[in-house]
């Protein structure tokens, strides 16, 4: 409470910005209790610009996954200033923020496929949150967005019968099916081999482009920081000033 | 209307996640089917035996029935003096009465010589004992002395009699130490308190039983005027007869015979317990079922979840599981019983059917049990935490 009254201005702010997708001042986040809680963020502030490719790099454990959650909507913030497409997440209600995730899109380091469902029907559980389309408009997009991928001989199989490749190919298309304004990936590239892994990134910067997207990568790996238009650093639970 | 329910249609998600684990699927079935067809089977012997115990006396034609106070089921039949059923005849609505004696005497088997208690009938062949219109014409052979009709759905432990009448044999055995001869077949079928059933003229009965009083009867029927309330008779005929009888209708003497086995008997408590024993198993897999699917995907809904995805839905995707879990046990459940309950009636010649109620109650019963355990499956929902999976 104290840190919203502590930025009186912050409001007026943004409006003067060209709408960023994500505005961040002063979060902090702990784990644990008692003598147990740990300082995970120490006064994260920054901001992603709409359409904008960021990268977010940093050894692991120093809090990179945490930021990714709070700001993806799936944490609730305990101190600080989060603002996702416009809306404010400190002391957010679950309603709101399970409305905000439908506008973000998710990309995991595995890829959380539901293992019953087809590569196409995998899509289709995001195209269908999308309201006021008929089930065959819904089932359509999800097969454009896999040929979009280039998975269109691939739809009807099972993600146990696809490549670790193929299957972050159709994570990717889910995501972005549902059409979001902002997309996160947490080291998408992680389990695949380089090749694959520069594939899915270029292919992930191109949809991007074409959807005027932000996007908020988390990452370690070296061969595809190129992609970003910016790079951060973190350390130790606190973004490092750095070139970008 | 048709554009909004286009709209609503989504993936068949809680359909995949069961038929895409066809072996878990199965085993839910399994376990769903045979719940059910416990609980079938339960119920419908409960509901079979007390059925039984007045399959002859749903036969009657008769809107009234007299019977003696003392009488408390058809296997303890008392007398009341003949008077009374004549005394009925005075009251303006009455239009026939038939009276007849009721007991149960010692048939001896033609084929094996042993012999078994068989309910025997007896009643003035003129007069109409049964609804069956067959019965008058049958009835005149019994105007000889020593002739009976058989119930041909009687047990098999009383002979092959249908057989061999059908084979045109003349068949004389024994009742109650004297000769009869089978006259013709009825068809009654087996109570619980009578492995079968013969009917004979009151006359012969006399014969058959000297001890009974030439005045007394077991039981009087009363036939009334179609238009008349039978209860408001019975009420009436009750206030001018004497204490020593007791007026019933036709439903209420058919209850009275149910009632009888339902309390002084433990079939009802048995059967019912069997019953809740069939659930209580259903139940149990059905959780386990539900519980290890819903443990199994938790990190799939907490993808649903972290996609944007609300409680509720996946709470509805659980529910829909239970549901339809309930559906497909059902079916082959129902079919199931409808086998055993032939099966059980070929053997046992009890009135064991597949009555819509019964087959409502278990569908309900079965709904109750998946629809509980996916409740309490919910429950691990709660526990899928989108910010684990990343």
């Amino acid at each position: 409470m104290s840190l919203v009254s502590r930025f009186p201005s912050h409001k007026d702010s943004i409006q003067i910005r060209q709408n960023p997708s994500v505005v961040i001042n002063g979060l902090s986040h702990w784990f644990g209790k008692g003598s147990m809680r740990r300082m995970v963020l120490e006064s994260i502030s920054m901001e992603i610009d709409s359409g904008e490719v960021v990268l977010l790099t940093g050894p692991s454990g120093c809090g990179k996954t945490t930021l990714l959650t709070l700001i993806g909507a799936l944490r609730n913030v305990q101190e600080g200033d989060l603002k996702v497409l416009g809306k404010q997440l400190f002391n957010s209600g679950r309603k709101t923020r399970q409305k905000l995730r439908r506008q973000i899109g998710m990309i995991f380091q595995g890829h959380n496929l539901l293992r019953c469902l087809t590569a196409e029907q995998n899509v289709q559980m995001g195209s269908d949150l999308l309201a006021g389309f008929s089930y065959s408009a819904r089932r359509d997009q999800a097969r454009e967005w896999l040929r979009a991928v280039g998975l269109h001989d691939q739809m009807s199989k099972l993600p146990h019968d696809l490549s670790g490749g193929q299957k972050q190919r159709v994570a990717i298309a889910r995501a972005l099916a549902a059409r979001p304004k902002l997309l996160l990936a947490d080291e998408p590239t992680a389990a695949l081999d380089s090749v694959t892994g520069r594939e899915i990134v270029d292919l992930l910067k191109r949809l991007a482009l074409e959807q005027s997207i932000s996007v908020l990568m988390v990452t370690h790996d070296p061969r595809i920081l190129d992609v970003a238009d910016r790079l951060l650093q973190m350390e130790d639970g606190k973004l490092v000033p750095s070139y970008g | 209307m048709k554009l909004t329910i286009l709209q609503g249609r989504k993936i068949p998600l809680a359909w995949l996640l069961l038929s895409r684990q066809p072996l878990r699927l199965f085993v839910a079935l399994a376990g769903i089917c045979f719940a059910g067809i416990l609980m079938f089977m339960q119920l419908g012997f409960r509901d079979g035996l007390f059925d039984a115990s007045v399959t002859v006396h749903k036969l009657f034609d008769a809107d009234l029935v007299l019977m003696s106070p003392r009488s408390m089921s058809s296997i303890s039949m008392s007398g009341f003096p003949r008077r009374r059923l004549i005394q009925a005849m005075a009251h303006p609505d009455v239009l026939g009465i038939t009276p007849v004696n009721w007991n149960f005497l010692l048939w001896r088997n033609p084929q094996t010589l042993s012999t078994r208690s068989i309910l025997a009938l007896g009643f003035e062949p003129n007069d109409s004992l049964l609804i069956d219109p067959e019965l008058s014409r049958k009835a005149q052979a019994l105007k000889s002395r020593g002739r009976v009709l058989f119930d041909e759905l009687s047990r098999n432990e009383f002979g092959p009699i249908p057989l061999w009448f059908r084979e045109g044999r003349i068949i004389e055995t024994e009742l109650a130490g004297k000769r009869v001869r089978v006259a013709g077949l009825v068809s009654l079928g087996p109570s619980f308190g009578a492995d079968g059933n013969i009917l004979t003229s009151r006359e012969t009965f006399l014969e058959l039983l000297p001890s009974t009083p030439p005045g007394s009867i077991e039981l009087g029927l009363v036939r009334l005027n179609p238009e008349v309330d039978s209860e408001i008779v019975a009420a009436s005929l009750s206030a001018s007869l004497p204490s020593d009888v007791k007026v019933l209708t036709k439903n209420d003497f058919v209850e009275f015979e149910k009632n009888y086995w339902r309390t002084s008997t433990s079939i009802g408590f048995i059967f019912s317990l069997g019953a809740a024993m069939g659930f209580v198993v259903g139940c149990v897999i059905v959780y386990q079922i539900l519980y290890s699917d819903v443990s199994d995907h938790l990190p799939e809904y907490a993808t649903l979840m972290a996609m944007g995805y609300r409680l509720k839905t996946l709470f509805g995707v659980v529910a829909r599981e239970g549901i339809l879990l309930a559906v497909m046990g059902y079916l082959p459940a129902y079919a199931a019983g409808q086998g055993l309950y032939s099966l059980v009636r070929n053997f046992t010649k009890l009135p064991v059917n597949m009555d819509p109620e019964r087959a409502i109650l278990v569908f309900i019963m079965i709904l109750f049990m998946c629809m509980g355990s996916a409740l309490v499956a919910m429950r691990r929902l709660v526990d899928a935490d989108p910010a684990e999976i990343f």
